[in-house]
């Protein structure tokens, strides 16, 4: 059961919102990157990811976040997570990277972290 | 592992054919009587281990061959699963998990397999390539939905 990977990008009171809907592994995690980098070129001030939509990570889409953590302490952007799902969770919890990333419940929450 | 294993598969070191093995272990490993967090976790490490021979071993060729046999295994209850391939060989004491301290992209493959595995071995084939062998054991709370029918089938 293949999940092809979408990634949309919204503004929520001046923050860039990015969506990311299927499987994030090794054969997409690429795109997640790229869109990441492009966001991070305009500089915004917080970066949400939602991540609700993402039902598997691997260590492919968790390097990929890293990066975008490291990218955001580099610009002085603030990278929240939002929305993180069972699975993924489990996936931060085993490479202990939990403590590493704001993450909260409701975009509401990542709008005031 | 003097048995013939449960399943065989062959596939190519295609990124694409991630999704549908780790559909295929899941699917497998609730049948035996994993909890839904195990399967996530047996799903994690053998996506994983593809991932790592397709980018280590064939330098992210498409046309590699790699082989998935899995065993059924009894007392203690649980999967044992060997992923075989031709790719670059390497010396298998250098196959290490890196330092989670070191925060960094990259690198965190070999800590899951290890970290969510029961056991983990890699090898190197005399006829070249390489073999993983990962086992994956039944929690006593999940040996209570084992099937003994599957187990009949997975013993010639």
């Amino acid at each position: 059961m293949t999940r092809e990977l979408t990634v949309d990008l919204t503004s929520v009171a001046g923050a860039a919102v990015l969506r990311p809907g299927g499987d994030i592994d090794m054969s997409c995690a690429p795109a997640v990157r790229k869109a990441v980098a492009n966001i991070m070129r305009d500089r915004p001030e917080r970066l949400i990811i939602d991540l609700s939509a993402v039902a598997y990570m691997d260590s492919s889409g968790i390097a990929t976040l890293v990066e975008a953590l490291q990218q955001s302490m580099r610009n002085k952007i603030k990278l929240v997570l939002v929305g993180v799902t069972p699975q993924v969770h489990s996936a931060f919890e085993i490479t202990k990277l939990v403590s590493m990333f704001t993450i909260v419940a409701t975009l509401k929450d990542a709008s005031n972290a | 592992m003097d048995r013939e294993p449960c399943i065989s598969v062959r596939l190519f070191s295609d990124p694409k054919l991630l999704s549908p093995i780790r559909a295929f272990v899941d699917g497998l490993s609730k049948s035996i009587g994993f909890s839904e967090k195990s399967r996530g976790l047996l799903s994690l490490a053998v996506d994983e281990a593809l991932a790592n021979v397709i980018r280590h071993g064939y330098s992210e060729r498409t046309d590699g061959l790699i082989w998935l046999n899995i065993w059924r295994l009894h007392e203690p209850a649980g999967l044992r699963i060997v992923l075989e391939d031709l790719g670059r060989s390497v010396d298998p004491t250098l196959i290490k998990g890196r330092n989670l301290a070191d925060v960094r992209p990259g690198g965190l493959g070999v800590h899951i397999i290890k970290e969510t595995m029961t056991e983990s071995k890699w090898e190197m084939r005399p006829g070249g390539g390489m073999r993983l062998t990962l086992v994956k054991l039944l929690a006593p709370e999940e040996r209570e939905n084992s099937s003994p029918t599957q187990s009949e089938n997975c013993t010639p």
